[in-house]
């Protein structure tokens, strides 16, 4: 029996909207799935499981139709279900290990979790909890899925939360990076409320480095965990970079997601274009070539490497194509074109070519000569982060020669002060954050 | 929310606003600035910070209404929904205070440009360094804060570009008549104006540093939008900056960049106007 299928937007409705693309399971889909699953003894997707969700357990509560009690075993382990339904790279983790995967198909672990969480979500289910009181007091900085997954794990607990978060609204990058259509800020926010209502306090328009540094928070907490994210997006450094339709990925997301510039009547501007290249292929460069044609634009996404080493989720790469996106593959931007008012006219690319493997990942080479001009009238490049040290900036804390803040256990340097979450990593996923911030969240309760 | 005790008009384009946010102006050093929304749906701006009152957790903004949100803006009136700051890198002259206490120093500001000079003037009086000032306008009846900024400096020169106040002319010419009499310059103001100083006092070799004002989303390091170069590389204003010596700026490009939502802005600005009448 194969996967069952999520239904979708057809690609010619969703090019033109920002709904969700993935609709999520039915009650019979999710019945019909959850049958295909073995419930092995051992099972294995719950060792890929970054945070370790007993999966086969909350996947027979759904055979038997304790969507609530569903709901219970996976929120015992993940504070943010709804989410990490839709985000994670489920093909890397849990159904990357699902028995049934080696000869047919694995089991659709993230649409079922999705499947839960939406009815939990929907129906207004609160885990019910006998919160006994800690008098201990944790600050934590940054509000994305590190932040709020340390804070649930606390607050559950009975420990007084305040999350510091720089903008406006909580979220992290689940609220300004990823689109509606991939996460929906409703879902977001209704999370986000859940923690609220466990006694979570979040202080937004803070930024932490500034209008509180991290010795103040020392002072004023018992601990503290810092979790502000990856930081500032790169640029290549090539000429023509401060071309005015230049933009970094995350500018196009923020304005997008967290502005709402998709929006007709949106008082944030998005630029106009014509025909965009996003540079870069991981998630982000996806989100925002997605975006793009959604805005109408003729949207190109380039890579140096070829469709295999595209590190983005494989769906995404699929609904990608699917919604006409144009993949630009081994091809790399030389220099950007730009007019005499500093406007983008085009860019000077190189084909490119894969050699061998060095540290697990494919080197490639330009092609001499190969040097050829493309039109375009926006570039947007979605490159990766480097750290953004604006929380710590006046403190001591031990930072590495990459610039990440060093820690042994998710301990840093400093007395009482935890990090974890890209700030430690460098940019990498949700789950992975929210593997850090449940980790932190234990350290703590355990000292 | 943001209570707001008072949002008043200040000359024909400028507004003073008045603002409760204690975390903002708790540990503010002349130099920052912060980034304010007028609703929930406002776009994000960056202000400057032009006085504060500490004890009360007061923060005064001045602005002038030169788009869509700096309009919305100019019509609240109890309170604004998000005020972030302090934001950016505080003047190094104030951070160093004791190492400029020998020091010779001249302020320029042009136009709205006064705002920020205000807060750095006053501090270095307060801590026992007494400064010049060059203020331009276009023509009088655009200057601003005139006599509080002479509260703080007894050493004011005005220009006009039509002579209606002070000097007629620049506040190039001023600089360069008295140019030798010092260590170092600070210019605030349209990026032309800061242009202007900078080709100047880079022929005579005065540092100069200068405070930059580009398109911004965040003003927390995450989008690139403030991007400036700088020597050559880019670097952010608002984490950055906004201050940056002056004479390694890439001014041509900052000045073409802010002209990248030129035609969005427009109409940004005309559906506003819609929006504000239909209310009013």
């Amino acid at each position: 029996m194969k996967k069952t299928k999520m239904r979708m937007q057809s690609p010619s409705d969703r090019i033109n909207n920002f709904d969700e693309v993935e609709l999520g399971f039915n009650s019979s889909e999710a019945l019909t799935e959850a049958n295909r699953c073995l419930q092995c003894a051992s099972p294995r997707c719950v060792k890929g499981c970054p945070v370790n969700i007993e999966i086969p357990k909350f996947i027979k509560e759904i055979k038997e139709g304790n969507i609530e009690k569903a709901y219970e075993i996976i929120k015992n382990s993940s504070s943010l279900p709804a989410v990490c339904g839709r985000v994670c790279p489920q093909e890397k983790q849990c159904e990357g290990m699902c028995v049934k995967g080696i000869k047919g198909e694995a089991i659709a672990i993230g649409a079922l979790e999705r499947y839960v969480a939406d009815y939990a979500l929907k129906n207004n289910y609160t885990s019910v909890l006998n919160i006994e009181k800690s008098n201990k007091k944790i600050a934590i900085v940054g509000s994305g899925p590190a932040g709020l997954t340390c804070a649930g794990e606390l607050a559950k607990n009975g420990y007084s939360v305040t999350i510091y978060e720089v903008l406006h609204e909580a979220g992290g990058v689940l609220t300004y990076g990823i689109p509606e259509f991939r996460l929906p800020k409703e879902i977001v926010k209704k999370e986000i409320d859940s923690l609220i209502n466990l006694g979570v306090e979040i202080k937004t328009d803070v930024p932490v480095g500034n209008a509180i540094t991290i010795s103040d928070l020392q002072k004023e907490y018992d601990y503290v965990f810092l979790a502000q994210g990856a930081g500032l997006p790169k640029f290549m450094n090539i000429p023509g970079e401060e071309g005015n339709e230049v933009f970094s990925a995350n500018e196009i997301l923020t304005r997008i997601n967290l502005m709402k510039a998709y929006k007709r009547d949106s008082k944030t501007p998005i630029k106009s274009s014509k025909k965009a290249y996003v540079i870069g292929g991981g998630n982000v460069a996806m989100d925002a070539v997605r975006s793009l044609k959604r805005l109408g634009i003729e949207a190109h996404l380039m890579y140096r490497r070829s469709e295999e080493e595209l590190p983005a989720r494989k769906v995404e790469i699929e609904h990608a194509k699917e919604e006409g996106i144009i993949f630009d593959l081994l091809s790399n931007p030389k220099r950007i074109l730009l007019d005499e008012n500093n406007n983008v006219i085009g860019m000077e690319v190189v084909d490119m070519e894969l050699s061998e493997v060095i540290d697990g990942r494919r080197s490639v080479n330009e092609i001499v000569g190969s040097e050829h001009t493309v039109d375009c009238d926006m570039v947007v490049m979605a490159l990766g982060t480097s750290p953004n040290h604006e929380a710590v900036k006046h403190s001591n804390i031990e930072i590495n020669d990459k610039g990440l803040i060093v820690v042994e256990e998710l301990k840093t340097s400093l007395n009482n002060v935890y990090a974890g979450g890209d700030a430690v990593t460098g940019s990498a996923t949700v789950i992975l954050a929210m593997e850090a911030g449940k980790k932190a969240a234990k350290r703590i309760m355990e000292e | 929310m943001y209570k707001v005790i008072y949002n008043k008009r200040i000359n024909t384009n400028s507004f003073e606003m008045l603002v409760e946010a204690p975390m903002v102006v708790k540990k503010f050093i002349p130099g920052q600035f912060a980034i304010v929304m007028a609703k929930s749906d406002s776009e994000k701006i960056p202000l400057t910070i032009y006085d504060c009152d500490k004890e009360k957790g007061l923060l005064y903004l001045i602005y002038q209404v030169v788009g869509a949100s700096t309009l919305e803006l100019s019509y609240v009136t109890d309170s604004i929904y998000s005020v972030t700051g302090p934001l950016g890198v505080p003047s190094e002259i104030c951070t160093n205070v004791e190492d400029y206490k020998d020091k010779r120093i001249v302020y320029v500001g042009g136009g709205v440009g006064i705002a920020p000079v205000y807060p750095q003037v006053k501090y270095l009086k307060e801590h026992g360094i007494n400064v010049d000032v060059i203020y331009g306008c276009r023509n009088k009846d655009l200057m601003i804060i005139k006599d509080k900024i002479e509260e703080v400096c007894s050493n004011v020169e005005y220009t006009t570009d039509d002579g209606s106040f002070g000097e007629k002319g620049f506040v190039t010419n001023i600089l360069e008549r008295n140019v030798n009499k010092y260590d170092i310059c600070v210019a605030i103001g349209p990026v032309i104006m800061m242009k202007n100083v900078c080709i100047l006092t880079k022929k005579y070799n005065l540092k100069t540093i200068v405070s930059m004002n580009p398109i911004m989303v965040d003003g927390s390091g995450m989008c690139g939008a403030c991007r400036c170069l700088i020597d050559g590389k880019p670097k952010f204003a608002c984490i950055h900056g906004p201050e940056f010596d002056g004479h390694k700026v890439d001014f041509d490009s900052a000045l073409k960049r802010m002209n990248t939502y030129k035609e969005e802005e427009k109409n940004k600005f005309d559906q506003m106007e819609v929006l504000l009448n239909e209310k009013n």
